[in-house]
C-alpha cells in the first residue's frame, strides 16, 4: 500500500518517551511528505532531539508507531533506519575523528574487492560526494580531526548523501558552517526536493525557516503543538507557539544609570590566531554582552579571562590591579574572583554521576572546611541556601545530578559559582538547551546579581537575549571587537550588521536577506 | 551521547560490599565444610588462624589502600612491585633508627615522580609507572648485585610486622591505622572530595578551580608511600628483603580494589569495599591452601571469582547513542 | 600526488619514527657486533624477536579498540604448553588424555609424523583464537571493563598452563625445531623442498632467517588483509569514537569480539613459536607477566595510541624489535649485567615520555583532558 509520491512519507502516531521522571515526548502525532522541506521548531527541551533519535533508530519509543512509506516499522538500531532510507545529519555526532574523510563517508558499506575495502574506489566515491556538496578542495585522505569544523560538517553531509536518503533529517546541521557552506547546503536541499526526498529540518533559527521551509511544525514541552504551511503564521505567532507566552514580558527591566567604573578591564588582549587586540570594560553592576556569529572568538575570550589558555598577551585588570590568572584555580581565588559558567555543562560544568550536593560545593570547598576537613554542617547549609536561591528542583540533594533536567542542571552550575561570591561572572551561552521558564529565571537572576555589584560578561547566540538583558553588547568578528552597541543603538539590525562586519544602513536590507547566525 | 544506566539502585556503591561480604561468608562455610569432612576440625573458624591470615593480608591491604586512591582518579600504578622492594632494600641497608623513615621516603619519592609524570607530562599512567617500575628494578639490581641483600631488618620493623600485642598481630594495627586514615581522607576531607571529582570528570573539576595537578601528584605519592610501608613491613616479617618480593602484590591489589566495588575507570567506590575485597582474597587463598589446591587450580579459581563477582555487581553502562 | 604523500607521512609520523629508530639502532648493532651482518647473528636475532613481536601484535588489536589485554602473556604461555604435548611428532602418534583428580578421559590419538604436526599446529592456533574469543565475550556480553576482565582471564589461562605443565617439560619434534628456528636454507633442507635447499636459484635466499619470514608472512597474510576489512576498520572506529561508530551503523559488539579473538590468535602464534624454539612447555608466571608488560611498551613505542583509534600492528612489531635490540646491545658492549635492567628501564621511560613534549606545546589546557 504505497502512498502516492506526493503523499505522506513518514507518519508518527502517538509516540511517547520518558527518561526517568522527565517526559521527553508525549502522544506525538506527526506527518511529513516527500519532496518538501518540513521544519521542526521548538525550544531545546521541546523534544525535537528525542523525536529525531527515535526516527533514526537510536532510541526506542515507549509507545506509539512509526510508518514509513505506508509500512509499519521498528528500528532497533541506526543501521536498520539507514537501510530503510532514513538518514540523519547531526552536528558531528557520527564522524570518527581519527579516520579519514574517505573512510568516514563509506564507513558502513564501502566498495569492496575480494572482500577487502577497495581504497581507490572508496576515494573516488568520496571525491564525487564531496563535489556534490561543493567541497572539492577537501582531500579525502585527511583525517576528520585535521579538518576545520565547517568542513567536518560538510563531510557529514556528504556521507549522508552517499547513503541515498529517502528521508533526510538535519538536526541543527548548519550551526557550524561558514556562510558559503550554508549556501551550498541550501542549494543541495533544493536539489533533493526535486528528487522527491522528504526533508526534516530541525532548527531554532527563524530566518532559516523563512528561507527554506514548505511546512513547519512547532513542538513545546514534548508535545506537537501545530503544523502549518509556509507563510501561514507570522514570526511573532510562531515564537508565541514555541514559548507559549508573549516575548515582551521576558526580560527584567534595565536600570538607567551612569556607566560605573570598570571592575574588569581588558587591554589589547590577544591569543594565537583567535583573539586580536581585544579591549573591553565591564563595570560593577553592568551586564555586558558578547555577540556576533558563532566562532568569532567569544568563547575563546572567556576562556582567556578564566586562565585556561596559555600564552595570552595583553593586559587584564581587575578593580585596578593587573592580573594574569594561570589557571581556573587562580582565577577564582580571593584576589580576583572570576567565575565561568562553561559552554558544555555535561562535560565541563558538572560531574554527572556525583550528587547535587557534591557538585554544588566543589568550587567553594575552601570556605566550607576547617583545615583539611569538610565542615558537613556548613556544607549542608550552603547547599540548602543554593538550592533555595535558584529554586533548583531536586528530589534529594544526594541524587546524582544526571537525573536533573537540563534547566536544573544549569542552575546547579550557576549556584556552584554563586557560592564562591564572585566579583566577575563570565557566562558562556548559559541558556543553550534550557527550557523557557528557567531562562526567564536566569535573566532575572543575572540582573539581580548585577544590582548587587557583580560585573557580568555574557556570551549568547540569541540576539533577543542580548538585546533584552545587556546594558551594552560588544560584537566580535574574526577575533576582534568590531563594535560596541548600547542604548537605542542596541537593536537587531545593528547587531546583524556588525556581526557580518557591514556598516551603515545598507546593513538593514542585507541583514534581512542573508542574516544567519 | 545518551547513556542509559542499567542500574538505578540507590545504594549502588554499597551493593558490591554486601555481595563481597556474603561471598566471604560463603567461602568460610565452604572451607569449614571441607575441613570438617577431611580433618574433622574447623581451623577456619579459629580466631588464631583467622588473625594469622589477616596478618599476612595486612601487607596486601596496605598496598590496596594506596592503589585504590590512584584508581579513583582514573589512573593506575604499576610501579608498586619494585617500589615496595626498593623501600624494603633501602630500609634494611640503612638499618638503625633511620630504616623505616628511609623506606617510607623511598616510596614517597617514587610516588611523587609518578605523579609528576602523569600530571605534568600527561603520559598515560599505565605506561609511565611501568617505566618507573623498570627503573626501580634496575636500580635495585645494580645496587644489590642481583642477590638478596644480606642486611637484616631492624628490630622495630620486625616488631611492627611480626610482633603481637594482646595476641593481636601488630601488622593488623598498622593496617587499621592506614585504613582509618584513608577512609577519613576519602570521606571527610577536601582532598577526598577532589579525588572523586577528578575521577568523575577531570575537566569539570579543573574548571571548578580544583588543583588537579597537585591532587594527582599527591595521590600517586600516597600510593608510593603505602607501597613503601608495605615493603618495610614485609621485610620485617621475612627478616630481610629479597628480589621480587613485591611482584605478588600488584595484581591482587588491583583485584581487591575492583572486587570491593571501586569502578576501574575511577570516580566511584568506598574504602570499606577495598577492605572487604582484601579479606576476600586472603581468605580465598587460605582456603585453597588448606585444600592443598595446586597453583594451577588457584589461578583458575582466582580469575573465575573476579569475573563472577563483577558479573553479579551489575555491568557497565551501555553506549546507545 | 605529492600532497597525498605528504599527508600520509604526517599522519603516520609516529610509526615512521619507530621504523627509523629501529633501523638506526639495528644498523649500529650489526656494525658494533664482531660477527655483525652474518646469517648466524640474524638468525639468533630472529629467534629472540619473534615471540615478543607477535605478543605485541596481539596487544595492539584490543588497544586499537580503546581496550587493553592483560592476558596476552598468559595466553601465549598456555598455548605453548599445549604445543609441548601436541607437537612431539612421535612417529606412532601421541595418545591424548585428560587427567582430572584421578579421572582419566581418553581424547583419542594424534597421528604421528608430519600430519600430526600440522594438525597440532592448527589446533594450537585454534586454541589461541578461542581463548581470545573468551576474552571478547567476557568483555562484550559480561560488560566488564577490558583491563579487569583480561586480568581475570589471564589468571585462568595461566592456571590452565600450570595444569598442563606443572613443571617445564614436553617435547617438540626436533625437525620442526630445526626448520623454524634457523635460516630458509635449513628449512628447505628439513622439509625437502627446492632440492633440499641446494637449488641454485634459491641460493640468495638460503641465508634469510626463517623467523623473520614467518613474521612477515603473518603480517602480510593475516594483519594487513584484516585491517582492510569492514570489521578491521570498525575496530579503529570504536577506538576513535564509539558513539559515532554506533550511530554510523557499525556492529560494535562483533568488532570488539573480533579484536580480542585476533589478539588471541597472534598471542597463540607467539606461544607456539616459543615452545618450538625452547623445545618445551614452561608455565612461567613471571615470564608471562614480563611479556604482557613488554607488549604494552612495544605498542606505545610503535606509535599506537593507548586511547585507541590510531596506529597499527606493524608499528608494534617495530616497537618490539627496538626493545629487543636494545637488550642485544648490552651483550656486545659488555655492559655489566647488573646495569642492564637499569638501562632498559631508563630507555623505556624516556621512550614513552617523548610523546609528552607535545603536551608542553598545547595552548588550550582544556585539550589536555580529552
Amino acid at each position: 500500500m504505497a502512498d502516492a509520491p506526493q503523499g505522506d512519507f513518514l507518519v508518527l502516531s502517538q509516540i511517547s518517551k520518558r527518561y526517568g521522571g522527565v517526559r521527553a515526548l508525549e502522544n506525538v502525532d506527526f506527518r511529513c511528505r516527500r519532496g518538501k522541506i518540513h521544519a521542526v521548531l521548538g525550544e531545546n527541551g521541546a523534544g525535537k532531539s528525542t523525536l529525531i533519535k527515535i526516527v533514526a533508530g537510536a532510541v526506542q519509543p515507549d509507545a506509539g508507531s512509526i510508518t514509513l512509506d505506508g509500512r509499519l516499522r521498528q528500528f532497533g538500531a541506526p543501521a536498520a533506519a539507514t537501510a530503510a532510507g532514513v538518514v540523519c545529519i547531526f552536528q558531528e555526532l557520527s564522524l570518527m575523528p581519527d579516520l579519514s574523510a574517505a573512510d568516514n563517508i563509506s564507513i558502513a558499506a564501502p566498495p569492496r574487492r575480494f572482500g577487502l575495502i577497495d581504497a581507490r574506489a572508496q576515494r573516488r566515491r568520496a571525491e564525487a560526494l564531496l563535489a556534490e556538496v561543493g567541497c572539492e578542495d577537501v582531500n579525502p585522505l585527511l583525517r576528520v580531526r585535521e579538518l576545520p569544523l565547517s568542513r567536518r560538517q560538510m563531510v557529514e553531509i556528504a556521507k549522508a548523501l552517499g547513503q541515498k536518503p529517502q528521508l533526510l533529517i538535519l538536526d541543527e546541521a548548519t550551526s557550524a558552517l561558514t556562510s558559503a557552506d550554508v549556501e551550498r547546503v541550501y542549494s543541495l536541499l533544493a536539489r533533493l526536493k526535486t528528487e522527491n526526498v522528504a526533508i526534516l529540518y530541525i532548527t531554532h533559527r527563524m530566518h532559516e525557516v523563512e528561507a527554506l521551509a514548505d511546512r513547519a511544525s512547532v513542538f513545546r514541552n514534548g508535545r506537537h503543538i501545530e503544523t502549518f504551511d509556509k507563510g501561514a503564521r507570522s514570526t511573532a505567532e510562531i515564537v508565541q507557539l514555541m514559548i507559549g507566552r508573549d516575548i515582551a514580558t521576558q526580560y527584567p527591566p534595565k536600570p538607567k544609570r551612569a556607566r560605573p567604573a570598570a571592575a574588569l578591564k581588558v587591554d589589547r588582549l590577544g591569543w594565537e590566531n583567535s583573539l586580536e587586540s581585544i579591549s573591553l570594560e565591564v563595570g560593577a553592576g553592568e551586564i555586558v554582552g558578547l555577540g556576533g556569529l558563532d566562532g568569532q572568538g567569544q568563547k575563546t575570550l572567556l576562556l582567556a579571562l578564566f586562565g585556561v589558555l596559555r600564552g595570552v598577551t595583553g593586559l587584564i585588570t581587575v578593580n585596578g590591579r593587573a592580573v594574569r590568572p594561570g589557571s581556573p584555580a587562580q582565577a577564582k581565588a580571593g584576589e580576583i574572583r572570576i567565575a565561568l559558567v562553561p559552554e558544555d555543562r555535561k562535560t565541563e560544568g558538572l560531574m554527572l554521576p556525583m550528587s547535587v550536593s557534591d557538585n554544588l560545593t566543589i568550587a567553594s570547598l575552601g570556605a566550607l572546611s576547617f583545615g583539611p576537613f569538610v565542615d558537613f554542617s556548613k556544607e549542608a547549609g550552603a547547599v540548602e541556601a543554593g538550592v533555595k536561591r535558584l529554586r533548583i528542583k531536586i528530589a534529594a540533594k544526594t541524587d546524582a545530578v544526571s537525573t536533573l533536567s537540563g534547566g536544573n542542571q544549569q542552575k546547579v552550575v550557576i549556584a556552584k559559582w554563586l557560592m564562591t561570591e564572585p566579583r566577575i561572572i563570565l557566562l558562556n551561552d548559559p541558556t543553550r538547551g534550557i527550557d523557557v521558564g528557567t531562562k526567564q529565571e536566569l535573566y532575572r537572576l543575572m540582573r539581580e546579581l548585577a544590582d548587587q555589584g557583580a560585573a557580568i560578561l555574557f556570551y549568547s547566540t540569541d540576539y533577543d537575549e542580548l538585546i533584552g538583558c545587556c546594558d551594552r553588547v560588544a560584537i566580535m568578528y574574526d577575533g576582534r571587537i568590531v563594535r560596541e552597541l548600547s542604548g537605542d543603538e542596541l537593536n537587531e539590525t545593528n547587531i546583524v550588521a556588525s556581526s557580518l562586519n557591514i556598516e551603515g544602513a545598507a546593513a538593514a536590507s542585507v541583514g534581512r536577506e542573508s542574516a544567519h547566525v | 551521547m545518551t547513556v542509559i544506566p542499567t542500574n538505578f539502585m540507590p545504594s549502588r556503591d554499597d551493593r558490591p560490599i554486601f555481595i563481597a561480604a556474603l561471598f566471604i561468608v560463603a567461602i568460610l562455610i565452604a572451607g569449614t565444610a571441607y575441613t570438617l569432612q577431611r580433618f574433622g576440625s574447623a581451623p577456619l573458624l579459629s580466631p588464631n588462624y583467622l588473625l594469622q591470615q589477616l596478618q599476612i593480608g595486612a601487607f596486601l591491604g596496605i598496598v590496596a589502600a594506596g592503589m585504590m586512591i590512584v584508581i579513583l582518579i582514573s589512573q593506575i600504578d604499576l610501579s608498586v612491585p619494585w617500589t615496595l622492594t626498593a623501600a624494603a632494600m633501602m630500609a634494611t641497608a640503612v638499618g638503625g633508627p633511620w630504616a623505616i623513615p628511609i623506606g617510607l621516603t623511598v616510596g614517597l619519592a617514587v610516588g611523587a615522580v609518578n605523579g609528576l609524570g602523569v600530571a605534568y607530562l600527561r603520559v598515560p599512567s599505565m605506561i609511565f609507572t611501568l617505566g618507573v617500575n623498570a627503573v626501580m628494578r634496575g636500580l635495585m639490581v645494580a645496587h644489590t648485585g642481583g642477590f638478596a641483600p644480606d642486611t637484616a631488618a631492624t628490630g622495630l620493623m620486625r616488631l611492627l610486622a611480626a610482633g603481637h600485642i594482646f595476641g593481636i598481630p601488630n601488622a593488623l594495627f598498622v593496617w587499621l591505622a592506614v585504613s582509618a586514615i584513608v577512609a577519613v581522607m576519602l570521606q571527610r576531607t577536601v582532598l577526598g572530595r577532589s579525588i572523586y571529582a577528578i575521577g568523575n570528570k577531570e575537566a569539570a573539576a579543573y574548571l571548578a578551580g580544583v588543583n588537579t595537578k597537585g591532587v594527582i601528584v599527591v595521590c600517586f605519592a600516597l600510593c608510593g608511600l603505602t607501597s613503601g610501608l608495605a615493603g618495610v613491613l614485609l621485610a620485617g616479617y621475612s627478616q630481610k628483603a629479597y628480589q621480587g618480593m613485591g611482584d605478588p602484590y600488584l595484581l591482587p591489589a588491583i583485584a581487591a580494589v575492583v572486587i570491593g566495588g571501586t569502578n576501574i575507570l575511577g570516580g566511584r567506590g568506598r574504602y570499606l569495599g577495598t577492605l572487604v575485597g582484601v579479606i576476600l582474597i586472603v581468605l580465598l587463598n587460605s582456603v585453597l591452601s588448606i585444600m592443598e589446591m595446586p597453583e594451577a587450580g588457584r589461578q583458575v579459581i582466582y580469575g573465575g571469582v573476579i569475573i563472577l563477582m563483577l558479573l553479579v555487581y551489575g555491568r557497565s553502562e551501555q553506549v546507545t547513542s | 600526488m605529492s600532497s597525498d604523500l605528504a599527508i600520509r607521512m604526517r599522519q603516520n609520523f609516529a610509526f615512521l619514527t619507530a621504523v627509523s629508530l629501529f633501523c638506526v639502532v639495528y644498523l649500529l648493532y650489526h656494525v658494533a657486533h664482531p660477527k655483525g651482518f652474518s646469517s648466524a647473528v640474524l638468525v639468533q636475532n630472529g629467534d629472540e624477536v619473534f615471540t615478543l613481536a607477535l605478543v605485541a601484535m596481539a596487544q595492539t588489536v584490543p588497544v586499537l579498540a580503546a581496550g587493553l589485554d592483560l592476558s596476552v602473556g598468559a595466553l601465549m604461555t598456555m598455548v605453548g604448553c599445549f604445543a609441548s604435548y601436541l607437537l612431539s611428532g612421535a612417529p606412532d602418534g601421541t595418545a591424548l588424555s585428560l587427567d582430572l583428580a584421578g579421572w582419566r578421559l581418553g581424547l583419542g590419538t594424534l597421528p604421528g609424523g608430519v600430519p600430526g604436526i600440522l594438525i597440532g599446529i592448527l589446533v594450537c592456533l585454534a586454541i589461541g583464537a578461542f581463548a581470545g574469543l573468551i576474552n571478547g565475550v567476557v568483555v562484550v556480553y559480561g560488560r566488564i571493563q577490558p583491563i579487569i576482565a583480561t586480568l581475570a582471564t589471564g589468571a585462568i589461562f595461566i592456571g590452565v598452563a600450570l595444569f598442563l605443565r606443572p613443571q617445564p617439560g614436553g617435547k617438540i619434534d626436533e625437525d620442526l625445531n630445526w626448520a623454524l628456528t634457523n635460516s630458509l636454507g635449513d628449512f628447505a633442507s628439513t622439509v625437502h623442498i627446492f632440492n633440499d635447499g641446494a637449488a641454485p636459484w634459491f641460493a640468495p635466499f638460503a641465508g634469510v632467517p626463517t623467523p623473520f619470514v614467518l613474521l612477515a608472512l603473518i603480517v602480510l597474510l593475516v594483519w594487513v588483509p584484516f585491517s582492510r576489512t569492514v570489521t578491521g576498520r570498525a575496530i579503529y572506529a570504536i577506538g576513535s569514537a564509539e558513539g559515532a561508530a554506533y550511530m554510523s551503523g557499525l556492529d560494535i559488539n562483533r568488532a570488539r569480539i573480533a579484536a580480542f579473538t585476533l589478539g588471541g590468535f597472534f598471542a597463540g602464534c607467539g606461544g607456539l613459536f616459543l615452545a618450538i624454539q625452547t623445545s618445551s612447555g614452561n608455565a612461567d608466571i613471571p615470564q608471562a607477566g614480563a611479556y604482557t608488560l613488554n607488549s604494552i611498551a612495544s605498542v606505545v613505542i610503535g606509535g599506537t595510541s593507548l586511547l585507541g583509534g590510531s596506529g597499527g600492528a606493524i608499528g608494534s612489531v617495530f616497537g618490539a624489535m627496538i626493545l629487543r635490540v636494545i637488550s642485544f646491545f648490552f651483550r656486545i658492549f659488555d655492559i655489566a649485567p647488573l646495569l642492564q635492567p637499569l638501562f632498559e628501564g631508563i630507555i623505556l621511560l624516556a621512550a614513552v615520555s617523548i610523546g609528552a613534549l607535545r603536551v608542553l606545546r598545547v595552548k588550550n589546557t582544556l585539550e589536555l583532558f580529552r
